[in-house]
Formats: C-alpha cells, sequence, structure tokens
C-alpha cells in the first residue's frame, strides 16, 4: 500500500502494471542506472500525517513576532486583502493548472491573464504589459537588459535613491556581461538632477529611477524622460502600483518602460514571496519585452479568444537567442493583483491611495513634532517618509523592536553619512492610536 | 465571454474601504498628481465572483482533469500544503535587517535553513540556496556562480555546451551569462552523442549543461564520464534538476559529480503551478561553489539560533528581492515533512511505474523515437500518423475532448511530432487506462476519419484559435470600457 497515501496503487494493481510492462519488480525499471551510481545517502526523516505535519509548521511560524506593529515596506507592504482575492485566486482550476499552452482548455487564465495586462496599462499608463515577471527587483533588471537590446549600447545610469537591494539585482545580472552602471548619489531624497543630465550622452542606453523612491519621495519625471529621448536612452520607471492612485502614471511621463513590485496588490508579505514583478512598455518596444504575453485572437468560427503571442521572443522557441530566459512568471500572484484591482475598482484605488497617503501626512506631522527629530524629504511623499533622528537610527529601531514596534528602516547600511535616518511606511492598515504610540515611544527614549 | 472591463458600469462599486481615523491631507502638487482616476472596472462584488468563478471553468488543471504535460510534473498538490503556509502569511522579510531583528523571525529563517539541509541530502549537495523564484532563475544563479567561479581563478572561458534536446531555458541561461552556446546533437540511443560532445569539449568551454535523466525521460548510463571528461577540461557540470522527481532516493547528481543544480520545487515537491507560476527554484552547488552563492544567506549559530549572512566578497550577491518564493519553499518544506524518506522514494518509483505502463501499452500505436525502459515520462512521436496529415497537435485536440490536457506537443525538438507524456505517481491505473483508450482512439481515426481529429476541439469555449492573427494584429490590451 501506499504509504504516502497521494499514490494510489494497491500491490495488486502494481503486480498487474509490471506484468504489462514486461518486468518482474520496481527495481528492474531503474536497471539502465549503472549499478555504481547508487545514492551514497538517502538519509532524511520518516514522514508524518497532515495533522502532525501542520502541527509542527504551527510551531515553527510561531517562532516568528506575529504581533508587531509593522512601519516597514521597502518593497513588501501591508495592504488590506478583500476575501474575495483568496477565494477566487484559490480555485483550483487556477491554481493546478500551468502555462497555458494548450489555449482552448486554458481559456479561464488566459482571458484572467489579458485582463491583468490591461489593468496595468491603465494603472501605469503604457500601451503593453507582459503576463508577469518574478517580482520588482528582477523585472528591473530585466528592464535594464531590456534597454541593452534595444538599444544596442553599454552603459546604464541608476539613481542611487532606487531600492537598494533591487539595484543590487541589477548589478548581480550585469556581473558577467559587458556593461557598465553608473550610480548617481542621491541629493535630500530625490535625484540629483545636475548629476543625472551631466551623465546623459549617447553612451547610455537608461536611465532607471523610482517613483516613489526608496526615501519614499515623488518626483516628476517628465523632464528626464525628453532629456533621455533626446540622447537616444530609454527611461525605465520602477512605481509602486497602490500609489498610482494619486501619482501621475509613469505612461504620462514619457517613461519607455514602467515596472514595479505587485505584492501590495492582494498578496500577504509572507516573508517576501511569492510576489510578482510587472512589466509595461510603450508599443514599439513589445517585441524586446521579456516573458509572456497574452493576446487577443479568434477562434475557427470568428469567437474572441485568447492565447500565448509573440512566442517567437521565447526560451522554448528562440533558445539562445530569446529575449530572457524566463518560463515560469508569477501567474497566481497577477492573478491576485488582477481581483484585488477589479474588487476595488476605479474609485475603490484612488480612495486606497488617499487613505495611504492621509496616514502618512499625520504620521509625518507627529513624529515630526518629536523633539529633535527632522524629514529629510525635500519632495512630497506618498506611504512613506525619510526622517533623520538626533541618535544613531540603528539603536533607537533596535529599542523600539523592544517594545513591539518595527519603527522604520535604518539606512546606515545603504547610505553613507545617513546613520540616523529611517524611513518609516504607513500604509492604511495602521491606525491613528498605533501612530500615535510610535511617536509616544519615540519621545520617551529619545528623551527620557 | 465579456471582460471584466466591458461589464463596467460608472458609480458601481465592490469592496468598501475602512473610515478614516485621521485629518485629509492637502492635495500632491498637480506636477506630481493623476489627472484622471485609472480605467480599472466598476462592478460589484458578486459580479467579481461570479466572472472569476466562470473563468475558473474554462480552465483544465489537476484537480479536475489529468494533465500528463510532459515535462511540466503536473501531480496531486496535496491541500494541507495550502494550510501549512498560512501561519506564515505576517512575517515580513525585512525584519531580519534591523538591528537585532532577526530574533523576531526565527521561524521563518529556521524553515528556510532546515529546507536547504534537505535538499542537499536529497541532491548530494553541498549547500544550497533557496532565493531563485523559479527553475530559469536557479539555473541562471547556477550558471553565474560557474562564471564568477572561473573568473575568481583568472579562466577565461568562451563556450557551454548543451545537448540539442535541453530545455530552451539552458541556452538562453548561458547567453544572458555572456557565454556562447554550443549545441551537441542526441545520438540514436536518445543521450548526448558522446564522441561528438568529445570533440565540443575544450579549455575554452565553461560549463556542459545537462537534464538528468534527460528530456526524452532516459537515463544516461554515461553521464559520470561526461561529468569526468568535462572536469578533465576544466569545465563545470550543470545539472537542470526538473527530472529529478524520476530518482528520488535512486541516485543523487551531486554523486554523480555535478557541481551544481537547482531544484524545481513546484514540480518535484508538489506545490501548485498557478497557471504558470509562481515556482521555485533553489539552486545547490559542491564546496567548491559554495563562496559563490547568492546573498543573503540563512546561517545557523552553534546555539541554534539562525541569522542573516551577507556573503563575502565572492558571492554573486542578490537574485531576488528577499529570500525567495518564501511561500513555495514552506509548501515544498510541509511535503518533505509528510512524505519524509519512503514516501519520496515512493514518489519517484510510482512515477516510473505509471510512465512505463503508458509507454508499454501505447508503443505499438505510435512509434517510440528512442524505445527502452523509461524513467518519469515517455516520448513518442505522430510520425506515423503524419501519413495520414494527422499531427501531434491534432491529437493533443482530439484528447481536450476527451476530457484530458493534453501531453507536451513538439518538444523535445529533436523528436519530430512529439508528445511527451508524463502522468506522474499521483494517478491510478484507471485514469491511465482511460487516457491510453483516448490515444488509441486518436491512433485509429487518423485512419479512418482523420477529419474527425483535425475538427477537435468541438467541447471548449473556444475551437481552435488563430495563433498567427494574435502575432500579426497585435492586441494584448483591451481598448475602450
Amino acid at each position: 500500500m501506499s504509504r504516502s497515501g497521494y499514490s494510489p496503487h494497491t500491490p495488486a494493481e502494481i503486480r498487474e502494471m509490471l506484468d504489462v510492462i514486461g518486468a518482474g519488480n520496481i527495481a528492474d525499471l531503474f536497471a539502465t542506472i549503472p549499478p555504481g551510481l547508487g545514492a551514497g545517502s538517502f538519509d532524511l526523516p520518516e514522514g508524518m500525517s497532515e495533522f502532525e505535519m501542520l502541527d509542527r509548521m504551527e510551531a515553527l511560524a510561531a517562532r516568528d513576532r506575529r504581533d508587531m506593529v509593522s512601519f516597514i515596506g521597502g518593497g513588501c507592504y501591508e495592504h488590506l486583502i478583500p476575501a474575495v482575492v483568496d477565494h477566487l485566486a484559490g480555485r483550483a482550476e487556477f491554481s493546478t493548472a500551468y502555462t497555458p499552452y494548450q489555449p482552448e482548455c486554458s481559456q479561464g487564465t488566459l482571458q484572467a491573464l489579458y485582463e491583468y495586462q490591461t489593468a496595468i496599462c491603465r494603472l501605469t499608463g503604457m500601451e503593453a504589459s507582459n503576463a508577469s515577471l518574478y517580482d520588482g527587483g528582477t523585472a528591473l533588471a530585466e528592464a535594464a537588459l531590456m534597454a541593452l537590446r534595444i538599444t544596442g549600447r553599454k552603459k546604464l545610469v541608476v539613481d542611487g535613491s532606487v531600492n537598494p537591494f533591487w539595484r543590487r539585482i541589477v548589478r548581480t545580472y550585469l556581473a558577467s556581461l559587458d556593461a557598465e552602471l553608473v550610480e548617481i548619489a542621491p541629493a535630500h531624497g530625490v535625484l540629483d538632477r545636475d548629476a543625472a543630465f551631466a551623465c546623459l550622452d549617447d553612451r547610455v542606453a537608461g536611465v532607471m529611477v523610482q517613483n516613489p523612491n526608496f526615501f519614499g519621495s515623488i518626483e516628476d519625471f517628465s523632464d528626464l524622460a525628453s532629456a533621455a529621448r533626446r540622447h537616444g536612452a530609454l527611461l525605465v520607471s520602477a512605481v509602486y502600483p497602490v500609489s498610482l492612485g494619486l501619482v501621475k502614471s509613469p505612461g504620462s511621463m514619457g517613461a519607455d518602460i514602467a515596472l514595479g513590485d505587485g505584492q501590495c496588490l492582494g498578496n500577504p508579505a509572507a516573508f517576501g514571496g511569492p510576489s510578482f514583478g510587472f512589466m509595461a512598455v510603450r508599443k514599439e518596444h513589445i517585441r524586446n519585452l521579456p516573458g509572456r504575453i497574452v493576446g487577443e485572437t479568434v477562434d475557427r468560427e470568428g469567437k474572441r479568444g485568447f492565447v500565448l503571442t509573440l512566442q517567437a521572443r521565447e526560451q522554448h522557441i528562440r533558445r539562445q537567442r530569446a529575449t530572457s530566459n524566463i518560463c515560469s512568471n508569477q501567474s497566481l500572484c497577477a492573478l491576485r493583483g488582477l481581483v484585488f484591482l477589479a474588487a476595488l475598482g476605479k474609485d475603490g484605488v484612488a480612495e486606497l491611495a488617499g487613505l495611504n497617503r492621509d496616514k502618512a501626512e499625520y504620521a509625518k506631522g507627529v513624529l515630526a513634532a518629536v523633539r529633535g527629530v527632522e524629514v529629510m524629504n525635500n519632495a512630497p511623499t506618498f506611504n512613506e517618509f525619510t526622517l533623520r533622528l538626533p541618535m544613531e537610527a540603528d539603536a533607537a529601531v533596535e529599542r523600539l523592536l523592544g517594545k513591539g514596534m518595527a519603527a522604520g528602516m535604518p539606512l546606515a547600511r545603504h547610505y553613507a553619512g545617513m546613520e540616523n535616518c529611517i524611513v518609516v511606511t504607513v500604509t492604511e492598515k495602521r491606525s491613528r492610536r498605533q501612530i500615535d504610540r510610535l511617536a509616544a515611544a519615540l519621545e520617551e527614549i529619545l528623551w527620557s | 465571454m465579456e471582460l471584466i472591463f466591458e461589464k463596467s458600469v460608472p458609480g458601481r462599486r465592490a469592496v468598501r474601504l475602512p473610515m478614516s481615523d485621521v485629518p485629509r491631507a492637502g492635495d500632491l502638487p498637480d506636477s506630481l498628481s493623476r489627472t484622471e482616476a485609472p480605467g480599472l472596472p466598476e462592478v460589484s462584488e458578486l459580479e467579481v465572483v461570479r466572472h472569476f468563478t466562470e473563468l475558473s471553468r474554462r480552465n483544465f488543471s489537476v484537480d479536475t482533469t489529468f494533465y500528463p504535460l510532459g515535462s511540466c510534473t503536473m501531480k496531486y498538490n496535496p491541500k494541507a500544503l495550502e494550510e501549512a503556509v498560512r501561519p506564515f502569511a505576517r512575517s515580513h522579510p525585512l525584519l531580519p535587517f534591523l538591528p537585532s531583528g532577526e530574533r523576531f523571525v526565527q521561524g521563518s529563517l529556521g524553515l528556510i535553513h532546515e529546507l536547504t539541509r534537505l535538499l542537499a541530502e536529497i541532491t548530494g549537495m553541498d549547500e544550497f540556496s533557496c532565493q531563485p523564484l523559479a527553475g530559469a532563475h536557479g539555473e541562471m544563479a547556477g550558471m553565474m556562480m560557474i562564471a564568477a567561479y572561473h573568473r575568481s581563478r583568472d579562466d577565461r572561458r568562451r563556450y557551454v555546451v548543451v545537448p540539442d534536446s535541453s530545455h530552451g531555458t539552458n541556452p538562453a541561461t548561458a547567453a544572458m551569462v555572456g557565454y556562447e552556446v554550443v549545441t551537441v546533437p542526441t545520438a540514436p540511443y536518445g543521450d548526448m552523442d558522446l564522441d561528438a560532445f568529445r570533440k565540443a569539449m575544450n579549455p575554452e568551454v565553461a560549463a556542459v549543461m545537462m537534464t538528468c535523466p534527460n528530456t526524452l525521460g532516459l537515463f544516461n548510463p554515461h553521464v559520470a564520464e561526461i561529468c569526468d571528461i568535462a572536469h578533465r577540461n576544466g569545465a563545470l557540470v550543470y545539472c537542470d534538476g526538473a527530472n529529478l522527481n524520476a530518482v528520488l532516493g535512486k541516485v543523487r547528481p551531486g554523486d554523480i559529480g555535478f557541481d551544481a543544480i537547482h531544484v524545481n520545487l513546484h514540480k518535484t515537491f508538489a506545490t501548485p503551478h498557478g497557471g504558470g507560476g509562481p515556482g521555485s527554484g533553489p539552486v545547490g552547488v559542491k564546496k567548491h561553489l559554495a563562496a559563490f552563492l547568492p546573498s543573503p544567506r540563512v546561517e545557523r549559530r552553534a546555539d541554534g539560533s539562525y541569522v542573516i549572512g551577507e556573503g563575502g566578497e565572492e558571492s554573486i550577491g542578490r537574485l531576488a528581492n528577499f529570500f525567495g518564493n518564501f511561500g513555495i519553499l514552506a509548501r515544498a518544506y510541509a511535503y518533505i515533512t509528510m512524505l519524509g524518506r519512503e514516501g519520496l522514494i515512493e514518489v519517484s518509483e510510482r512515477a516510473v511505474l505509471n510512465a512505463n505502463y503508458v509507454m508499454a501499452r501505447l508503443k505499438e500505436w505510435y512509434d517510440l523515437p528512442f524505445a527502452g525502459p523509461c524513467m518519469h515520462e515517455c516520448v513518442f512521436s505522430a510520425s506515423r500518423q503524419m501519413k495520414q496529415e494527422i499531427h501531434a497537435i491534432d491529437i493533443a485536440k482530439f484528447l481536450i475532448d476527451r476530457g484530458f490536457h493534453p501531453p507536451t506537443v513538439y518538444f523535445p525538438l529533436v523528436v519530430r511530432e512529439a508528445l511527451m507524456i508524463e502522468p506522474t505517481e499521483t494517478e491510478s491505473r484507471a485514469t491511465l487506462d482511460s487516457f491510453i483508450d483516448a490515444m488509441i482512439e486518436a491512433a485509429k481515426l487518423a485512419g479512418t476519419d482523420p477529419d474527425s481529429l483535425r475538427r477537435a476541439p468541438r467541447t471548449t469555449p473556444v475551437t481552435r484559435l488563430d495563433e498567427t492573427r494574435a502575432a500579426r494584429e497585435i492586441r494584448v490590451c483591451h481598448q475602450g470600457g
């Protein structure tokens, strides 16, 4: 009998099947493996029931502090998730299917991804989206490679106020390639425009910015987009989708590639994944997009249907000449994003963005009122902002952790000279009371 | 069926948000503000529910249908895995990067560390990183480490060798890491041609990438020799671990001589495929590559606590936002925990039994280009049916009408009209028999009524779709309401 519970075979069936095959026993089926190659060891624990397993998982998870009041974001945000997201994206007809290679029996996934692409285009103001990438950081790296590919140039410029983890991923992707990456040191929490314009020349493939950036500042990059275009370079803009309910879209700023992380759209923090990356471009760049793209077409009777399209870009057709090696993406997380956007709808997304900004502005006010604390951003912010404390941020954050609050992300490890700075994130999930408690606790560790 | 955007009615609304408990902030300056709200659907909650429920019914999936999509390992995904991950939903990945923050996420960090140890034991490797977000991402990590290894020895190498039966991701990955690809043909017995391989090897080859067992479902008896030849040329050998589910407890790539491997958790370890992802592709290496693993890493201190290690100078660096697709790692960990040693061995034994059974019963009806016992999948050719001008795609569409997801077609590229069948261990003999009957019916119809195959599918919401038109008149974003 089956020991695991997931194989249905009875001993009698196994015997009959072996007879059909013409094999004496199961071991005969592995006879092509040379005798010398057998596993040297396979020292694993004994199995257990699902009930014992779930007890063990709960015990493990209990070692995480699950009631921490969190003011950290940095690419992973705690937002409300409507109940319909779990219920609909959790349907096994979606979750236990795979890449829709056979369109006639995968119209559910295909139409959903087409709707997802449409939603991403409308949110970002771009013309063509793919069907998702892994996450925000790898999407930025893919955008960097795409800019190199489109322009045939070898130099990339990145604003130092782009998420430092994401910049690190770009460096990882570029390490073995013949390409140069220039980082522009940020000035007061925004792009140093003089420095950026100074390094734009006809060798630059793309300029990469983030909006809002890692410090939380929002900027209008329309001038940078035009300058880049004059030099034949692309403007690559990472964006935070929730902010786009309020903030000017990358499309209307003139960006060539917009990308970002979709975790904030209906996906739990889950210790950082799975999330999804999105990427949308101006139409002229569509054949350079990495990953799956769903397109509309008709069937033999003229009825509308959806298929994977422009597959000649992809690894399974083009092999070493593909636009990327990506195969599996983060489809189910993208579906969660779509259900989230449909459930909130046009007004809901704008309202959610407003709620985030209202809470963050309130927090900014009460925290900046604490003696010695000042706001560092030289620009408006969305739901994150940077504070300079009158003491080392690491020490302050450590003491506040002891009070059950993750007060913000210290910047010392990412930026020289910012040892006293933290980035504070305030989403709609934080209550006025929690914000007031944070301000009181900060006051207490600073001055009593 | 209408798009959700076509169901939109101005002013309609599904989810209501909480009331604000803070004053309204002043407006953003005009230069930063959106002038028009994004054109998202305006629908009620019931409309959202009906829409996506109706869409879900237009999918074949493992829970509804046999899904023998070769190379993809569409086995049953135990429901307990979905429950196993819930308690971790709120854990924030930046918490361990705060000063002394690691102590608040010992559960999540511990799970990742334990999973790396289990995967190392299963594959015979020394160290693992769970950061790669899919199989192809794991391959990329592996090839970046190999490139960094050669660089660290001041050894400039240009080429990566792959067999022509390889997954497309292998050559695509090699190119992304800056290598030129050399392709070795498949010999008549189905493995990489050993003589051609020897000729392809030279001191400029950085690595050989091989799937083991290979994409034809065969275990290459010369695999140890291939590793040996590569090593003698100073090249390293990368194992595409997509087919690890065939050999659990039977062989370990690390014992054979492979230097690096990725494991597709969504295949071998039963996590749901999600309509195309998320997957997860942890990458494992032998000691000589360990210093190059992606950072950050989860390390275990002598006192049993877990900390973040940033990795040394030689690490290839960060490869993903955080620690990988943690939710998938947790499911795979839960699966290994439930099955245990004996259960995992059984996975491979029953997967191989099922594939050989399908092969034995279909081989008189379809051509088998590479005969001999297979591992977890078998690859037929519709070359016989081609004489009636019936193609693999026609057989695939007919199977849809019989209620089965088709096998993988036209891959591997080395088989003309390929039909690649991977039944997996979770299917019963009765299910296999009805699938086999449908395949035999298709083979018969190819002779008696080929048009009935060309007309298929007839039972789906749409008939065959015009893919050429989709690529010519590109419509990837809905216009209008």
